[in-house]
């Protein structure tokens, strides 16, 4: 990130240079600091009252029933995760808090999961299922997407989430893909 | 749709209030202390928001930014992707408040109803931090050989890239 940081910097006064945007250059490198104030102001106000009401979710016990109502697919997909109660619970608490959103709820009950997952196999390389459950991770699958929501909302959107079937739609299919990708990676390398 | 669509937010809060409420939670407080997580969250991606926002903004004024775009341009269109994106799916794995960052200042210039925001904000809602998960995930799980996981998140990234921009042109590109 230094690096892409740093260079993002270099480029710009180069390239300014070159096309002869000095003063542009000169005031751009003042005006992000104001647009970084700006933008908390703004979505960061909304980004809180959306945490506030997925944590009254939470203790609603909105999870838990997800949970529940996902470890039957989820059974099928992690066959050998399944197996050990207390990581196939940190699985499917897992995938619910990701579902509802709930990033910091999200990361450690996957690390949970990740950490029983590593036990059951080869120590030192990722089994097929911990690569699965990694994939899935890395595609966001949000029913809420509250941040999105939040920026859209602070720039003027008439319905801020009514990207929500956009967004739905994009996720299943990246998480599909994902998980194909991952089961054909997985034949191919047996081979 | 626009006009039932602007009440969801409102809905959602107060379904959720309501179930709290019934099922004997004491929703202020959960409110209150909910909204402390966010003020955190907020609070750590501020420093990299400012030194991001930064570097966003002076390489669109350098034009740097448009020259990239122009050199991505004929691979994106070839997708159906607004080039304008191009940034922000570049960034999008490797930082999380990078990505915000540059998807925020799409939203802005270009207006959170037009399709490049739009597709700004579907991209955003459906990926991830592809590295940094990897990352937390397997270090926490002490596996050194990752195998396929990185190629197969990143295919799952374009999938997701591609269909955003579809489904935005499909959904609004009428308009």
């Amino acid at each position: 990130m230094s690096r892409i940081w740093a260079g993002a910097i270099v480029i710009s006064v180069v390239f300014g240079s070159l096309n002869g945007q000095f003063e542009s250059t000169g005031a751009a490198s003042l005006a992000g600091a104001g647009a970084a104030v700006d933008f908390v102001l703004s979505t960061g106000a909304l980004i809180c009252l959306w945490c506030g009401v997925l944590e009254i979710m939470r203790r609603s016990g909105i999870m838990d029933a997800l949970s529940r109502a996902l470890s039957r697919p989820l059974g099928k997909l992690f066959p050998r995760a399944a197996r050990n109660k207390e990581t196939f619970a940190a699985l499917c608490a897992n995938v619910s808090a990701n579902f509802l959103g709930l990033g910091n709820a999200a990361t450690p009950m996957g690390i949970k999961a990740a950490q029983g997952m590593a036990r059951q196999g080869k120590p030192g390389a990722a089994s097929a299922e911990l690569c699965l459950l990694v994939v899935i991770n890395t595609a966001s699958i949000q029913l809420l997407p509250t941040t999105v929501a939040a920026v859209r909302a602070a720039n003027g959107a008439a319905a801020p989430f009514d990207i929500l079937p956009a967004v739905w739609l994009s996720s299943a299919t990246s998480v599909m893909a994902g998980i194909l990708a991952a089961k054909l990676f997985e034949a191919l390398s047996r081979k | 749709m626009s006009a039932a669509a602007s009440l969801i937010p409102a809905a959602i809060i107060a379904l959720a209030a309501l179930y709290g409420v019934i099922k004997g939670v004491d929703v202020f407080e959960a409110m209150t202390e909910g909204v402390m997580d966010g003020l955190r969250v907020v609070l750590k991606i501020f420093p990299s928001l400012v030194a991001l926002l930064t570097a966003v903004y002076m390489l669109r004024a350098s034009g740097a930014l448009d020259a990239l775009i122009t050199l991505l341009e004929p691979l994106l269109s070839l997708l159906g992707i607004p080039p304008e994106t191009g940034t922000l799916m570049l960034l999008r794995p490797i930082s999380g408040s990078g990505a915000l960052a540059v998807a925020g200042d799409l939203i802005a210039e270009h207006g959170a109803d037009s399709i490049v925001g739009r597709t700004a904000a579907v991209m955003l809602g459906s990926t991830e931090t592809t590295f940094y998960v990897i990352a937390v995930y397997f270090a926490a799980a002490g596996v050194k050989k990752t195998r396929y996981a990185v190629p197969a998140a990143l295919c799952a990234d374009l999938t997701g890239f591609i269909v955003s921009s579809w489904c935005v042109s499909r959904l609004w590109g009428g308009l």
